[in-house]
Order: C-alpha cells, then structure tokens, then sequence
C-alpha cells in the first residue's frame, strides 16, 4: 500500500495543473494516468488556445503539454504511467492497475479526480460499421502518430470541435465533404466556421445521418434534413460517398469513481450530463475528494487547467499546506475562469454551474 | 498510409519494426499502437461481434469503448488502440468474446 498526502487522478490539463499548485503549496502529490504519457487530450491539440496569458493563450495543446511536462518536473510529484485506478473505496482507499499486471493500493489524505470526459455517441442505422468513429479519435490517429486517417469524410456535429477536427483534417490531406448538424445554427465558434467555410466545405445545419452504408466498411453516409421539431424530412436524403464518419456530438464527464465514492451527482445538461456537486473550492460532497476539469462540467482545456489550480490550492489547504498568499492567488484564479466564461459563449455553463453548487452547510 | 508533410506537426518515428497479423507481416515503427500501425496499412476491421457478427473497428481511439478488441500474442480482448505494438507480436481477428487460453 501506497500512502501519500495528495492523489491526483489523471494527468491532463486539470489533473496536471492541479499537481502543479498543490505542490507548490507545499503537497507531496502522486498522479495516477492510464496512458502511456501526460497531458490528456492536449497531446492532440494543434490548434493555437484562445483566453489569456495565464492559460497559455496562442499556444497549440501539444505544446502546453509540454509547459506542463517541464514545470511538473520541477516539484515533488511522482507520477505514475500506464497506471489505471479502478475505484475509491469507502475507507478512502484507491485501487489501481498497472499495465494490466499489477494491482496496487494507495491511502491518500486527499484525492482530486481529473478523469476528463468521453465523446457522446448516436444512434442511427449501422453505427457500428468500422468507419464511424469519434472526431476525437481521428485527430489521435492523424496529430499523434502522423497516420493518414481517411480519404473523405462526413462530419457530424458543427461544434468547436467537428469545426476544428474538419480544419486539422485537411491540413492532413483529407477530403472533408461536409459538416452536418441537426441544430438550425452552427454550435461552435464563428471563427472556427469561417475557416473551414472558406475553404469550401459546406456546413449543413438542420441535417444529420439516416443510415451508415457499407458491407465491412464504411462506403457513403445516407444524410436528411431536419425540419424546426427535429423531424426528417422524407424526399432531402441526399447519399455522400465516403470512407469515415466521424461523430462529433459532444462530450460526456467521466465521473464512474465519484459515482462509487459516493459523491451526490445530478443530471445537469448544460455541463454534459451527470456530474458531481461541488463546493467554491472544489470539494465534492464526500470530505477530501475533490474535482477539476471536464470530470465536473464539460468545458475546453483552458478552463479545465484554471479548475486544476484552484483544486490543487484547495485541496492543498485541506492537508496544511497553506501558502500566505492564498486568498489572492483563490480569487486571481476565480476571475480568470469568470473571464472565460463571460459574454453568450459562456452562459449554457455559468447555467449548469450554478445548478452544480453544493452548499455544505445547507 | 503516414503522413509525411504536415503543416503544423513534425512526426518523430520510432525504429522500424515488423509483426504479423492474420498470418501477413505488417510494418510499423515503435510507439505507435497496434491499431494505429494496422490502420496506416489499410486494416479497417478489427474483430466481429459477439452475437450478430459484425464487422467491428475502432470507435474511440484513447481505450475507453472497447471496439478494437483484438487477440494478441494468444491474449483476447487487448484494446489495441492504446496498446503500443512491438517487434514480433502476433495480432489476430477477434471473433466474439475471444478465448482465455
């Protein structure tokens, strides 16, 4: 058995950021990451990060890994490779698996759970065909081991990320036929939409897939317009060839281990399902366990990295690790995520935020 | 097929390895996954379904939905997309639930 002040569960933007402060508050913190290697979903990310400074701002998410490799080095944090934790038990314990070897043991003083989130599926006609896969995955495929992931793809989903995942596919070689969303307006950002528009993809809102077709694979996409109820609209199917479908439908929080801990969760759909209450300074409703990033409410990386400071300072503070400047550095933090989250971009989470409060003393 | 020119990102390859699936050596160069190396030769289907027997291939590509179950070395149900492929290795089909020898 592992003892330790701090256990950080996953290393990307919020579990390493949370590390990162904890640390520096003085925690001797162990991070436990499935994969191979640090940094999340970040390890994909060619696109240059909106928000400010303090969030790396005009830094690609590859390249903030690797701020983030650099100053994780610097502090007393063991991380912890290859390793998946299983489950947080009621006495506290953590249990995790080393490379499908090992079974270990951790008792921590406190826990921050940064599982991030998986991509949403849908249900049509032969989703199942190989072929249909997430938007998420292609960009590993093409922005983590250079493979050619398609020749002509469908686009489901017209958010930041079918809007951007378009973008790095053609700066890959792809052929994107078109993005189809079945809201009437593009989900994501205009900047994000401008560009893929001007480079000649049409973006198809009021649509979304009929049917998959294909024997053993993928062949073409069987599309249909949506009328104002979400209704097909018999006699618009429209069949485009194509080799891969890549669904982008958004993102579900991961949250199976504050489901066992015990944590009180509640179905808030701004956030992207279920996901834990919490506390101003990122406690869960079971003392010390805390959360940060998309495991919380499903957001982008860089309000995913501010969450991890304040987690790490928060839960820092829990164990006496209290740096004098705690106060300033808590509310510095807060407004950076309240500029985040500012103007109409930001209300559908200012929303669910508010929904997710919990009130320990109510 | 790899990419070779790429606007944003420089691929550092790993060493160039070889490993067999379904009887036919494959090449492939080390960090790269199983599912990844089997992906830039061409392979789309990895597996068939338990019940219905459908094709199955990759869905998620970061091992959270266990579409690219495949049997390697003789050990079923290995998620081959976060599994790095090594010199060697015998990667087959899986058709079901696969057998644990």
């Amino acid at each position: 058995m592992i003892t330790c002040e701090l256990l950080v569960i996953g290393a990307g933007p919020a579990g390493l950021c949370s590390a990162i402060t904890a640390a520096k508050s003085g925690a001797s913190v162990v991070v436990l990451e499935r994969s191979p290697d640090i940094g999340g979903q970040l390890i994909k990310q060619t696109h240059m990060f909106f928000g400010s400074k303090e969030q790396h701002a005009s830094t690609r998410g590859v390249d903030i890994a690797e701020i983030l490799r650099e100053e994780i080095a610097r502090y007393d944090i063991k991380l912890m490779l290859d390793t998946t934790a299983l489950g947080i038990y009621e006495d506290g314990m953590v249990t995790a698996l080393y490379k499908e070897e090992e079974y270990m043991k951790f008792k921590p003083g406190a826990i921050i759970v940064a599982t991030g989130a998986c991509e949403r599926f849908l249900a049509f006609p032969n989703n199942d065909l190989p072929g249909v896969c997430g938007a998420g995955a292609v960009q590993t495929l093409m922005n983590v081991y250079g493979i050619m992931p398609a020749k002509d793809v469908v686009m489901l989903g017209a958010g930041n990320i079918g809007l951007i995942v378009s973008y790095q596919l053609m700066q890959a070689g792809v052929n994107v036929k078109c993005i189809l969303d079945a809201a009437p307006k593009i989900g994501g950002y205009l900047v994000h939409a401008s560009k893929v528009a001007r480079m000649g993809v049409p973006i198809k809102t009021s649509h979304t897939v009929k049917r998959a077709i294909g024997e053993d694979h993928l062949t073409a996409v069987e599309i249909v317009a949506l009328d104002d109820k979400f209704n097909q609209i018999p006699g618009t199917e429209e069949i485009i060839p194509a080799d891969t479908l890549c669904v982008s439908v958004g993102l579900t929080p991961l949250c199976e281990l504050l489901a066992m801990a015990g944590c009180k969760l509640s179905y808030i759909p701004q956030l992207g399902g279920m996901v834990p209450l919490k506390t101003g300074e990122y406690e869960t409703s079971v003392p010390n366990i805390f959360v940060a990033g998309d495991t919380s409410g499903v957001e982008e990386a860089s309000a995913a990295m501010v969450e991890g400071h304040i987690a790490g300072l928060c839960a820092a503070k829990r164990l006496g690790h209290i740096p004098e400047d705690f106060d300033a550095q808590y509310s510095s933090l807060n407004r950076q995520l309240m500029a985040l989250r500012s103007g109409p971009a930001g209300e559908h989470i200012r929303q669910g935020l508010a929904s997710a409060c919990l009130n320990k003393e109510a | 097929m790899r990419i070779e020119n790429h606007p944003v990102l420089d691929f550092k390859r790993g060493k160039q390895i070889s490993f067999i699936f379904n009887g036919k050596a494959i090449d492939a160069f080390e960090g790269e996954t199983i599912q990844a190396a089997l992906h830039a030769a061409g392979v789309r289907v990895l597996g068939h379904s338990l019940t219905l027997h459908r094709p199955r291939g990759f869905y998620c590509a970061i091992g959270n939905c266990s579409s690219c179950m495949m049997v390697v070395d003789g050990v079923p149900n290995v998620r081959t997309c976060v599994t790095p492929v090594r010199e060697g290795m015998v990667v087959e089909l899986q058709e079901g639930k696969g057998i644990i020898e």
